[in-house]
């Protein structure tokens, strides 16, 4: 193992069981995260690997939760902020599935309604619900309100809250 | 078609169909209210009136409408003096008032209140008014108004002046107005536009929008003029109250200049925008809306509750 390959395998070992989500632009890892619910506080192993080289983004984070399979419908509230990310599963070190993430029609639970006086914002026992109206540029419509959430208030939910 | 058991938390969720059988019913509803002032079709049933945010014509067309249909009325016109001053949910109320009545009609401050309440409760919700949200029985009344002073929804060139950017009844007004013309005149200050969401929402139902602060040039065109007021209670901000207000006021002179039928409407309370002396004028009809607000309220509750088809 020269150098080169010894730091690699370092920095993004082969996990046995779980899901991986290559191709997240570099800088989003915390913020995919956050959108999938991840504390740290499951208790499995999760690895992060930010800024690594990557033919097709320049640079991206890679996220490697062990022992735990994501659903698409789990994960496709990422492409939100990650449209390029693909998702792995793992079994017994081999990928046994792999796709890419999909904007869903509609958003639960993730995004908050960036219009202050929306009645999801206040001490209700809702969920926020968006439909999806338009993918890049993301235009979100609130479904209660039915103001819309731009795709900057989005990024900017999980920015702050990651800083 | 059944309305029986409908929410109606904006219009935008009923078919052209179906809000023609409610301007319908009510038409037959005013018949009836000149030959007697109380029917019993809703003897027995209970509305409830739940108002977080102030109102006298809302409020009190509902309960005129309900009393003239034989039902009866409960109900609250302030949060104050009610659990919501403990700190008890929305949700939670709803789900207390409506073990007391039939149906409830709901005003709250918050956008998207009516949505939630429709989610939590068994029975059925009425929005009168959802912050600067929707509120689809003044929307419903002014169809009712246009129809009777027009023959007609369609094919009129209407024209929406004042503050339509936190005015909830224009918004309501445009996107169901979209459903019969395919053009639409916004007129007002700069700083009071259209929502974006809204032109996109209309311009993707093929409406072609003219928007303008320019009323004088478009008056000679207009076959409808539907004036609101500038809401000083829904600027953040009083500065930008203080340099909008007062920006429009329509006159008998400048009326010279307006066909002859056109009509003018105000969803009501008015401040300054339009001068008394339009009130004698043929084209003012904006104290018939309010009469047609009670019909339009006994024909929705009529239909909801299930007591016509």
């Amino acid at each position: 193992m020269n150098e080169n390959e010894y730091e690699r395998e370092l920095r993004v070992r082969k996990i046995k069981d779980g899901t991986v989500i290559d191709h997240i632009p570099a800088g989003k890892a915390l913020a995919v995260m956050k959108i999938l619910g991840l504390t740290g506080k499951e208790g499995n192993t999760i690895s992060i690997v930010m800024n690594v080289g990557s033919k097709k983004l320049g640079k991206k984070d890679v996220l490697k939760i062990e022992k735990k399979e994501l659903r698409s419908k789990e994960v496709n509230a990422i492409a939100l902020i990650a449209p390029s990310a693909t998702i792995n599963i793992i079994r017994d070190y081999k990928v046994v599935r792999k796709y890419k993430v999909r904007v869903p029609k509609e958003i639960t639970k993730v995004i908050h309604c960036s219009n202050p006086a929306c009645i999801t914002n206040y001490r209700e026992p809702t969920i926020p619900k968006f439909k999806v109206i338009k993918t890049n540029p993301l235009i979100l419509k609130c479904m209660y309100c039915g103001r819309y959430t731009l795709e900057d208030d989005v990024i900017k939910q999980f920015e702050v809250s990651t800083a | 078609m059944g309305l029986k058991g409908r929410d109606v938390i904006t219009l935008e969720d009923f078919s052209v169909n179906e809000i023609l059988k409610i301007l319908d019913t009510a038409r037959d509803m005013e018949k009836l209210l000149l030959k007697k002032r109380k029917m019993d079709l809703l003897e027995g049933y209970i509305l409830a009136t739940l108002f977080f945010e102030p109102s006298t014509r809302t409020r009190l067309s509902f309960e005129s409408a309900m009393y003239r249909l034989g039902g009866s009325v409960i109900g609250f016109s302030s949060a104050e003096g009610t659990s919501v001053q403990k700190g008890e949910s929305l949700a939670d109320t709803i789900r207390t008032v409506e073990k007391y009545s039939d149906i409830i009609v709901l005003r709250h401050p918050r956008m998207g209140a009516a949505r939630l309440a429709a989610e939590v409760a068994e029975i059925p919700i009425i929005n009168a008014g959802d912050g600067s949200g929707h509120h689809p029985t003044q929307t419903l009344l002014d169809l009712y108004t246009i129809r009777k002073a027009r023959g007609t929804l369609e094919k009129l060139n209407i024209g929406l002046l004042g503050d339509l950017k936190y005015g909830r009844t224009v918004h309501s007004l445009s996107l169901v107005l979209s459903k019969f013309n395919k053009k639409l005149y916004l007129i007002s200050p700069e700083m009071l536009k259209m929502p974006q969401e809204i032109i996109h929402e209309l311009n993707e139902k093929g409406v072609e929008t003219i928007e303008t602060s320019d009323l004088e040039a478009v008056l000679p065109e207009l076959d409808v003029l539907y004036v609101t007021r500038i809401q000083k209670e829904r600027f953040p901000d009083i500065q930008e109250y203080e340099r909008v207000k007062g920006t429009y006021k329509i006159t008998p002179e400048l009326l010279d200049r307006a066909k002859d039928t056109l009509i003018i409407m105000h969803p009501l309370p008015r401040v300054d925008e339009i001068d008394y002396r339009v009130d004698r004028t043929r084209h003012a009809i904006y104290f018939e809306q309010v009469q047609n607000g009670v019909v339009v309220r006994m024909a929705l509750l009529a239909l909801i509750l299930g007591v016509i088809e």
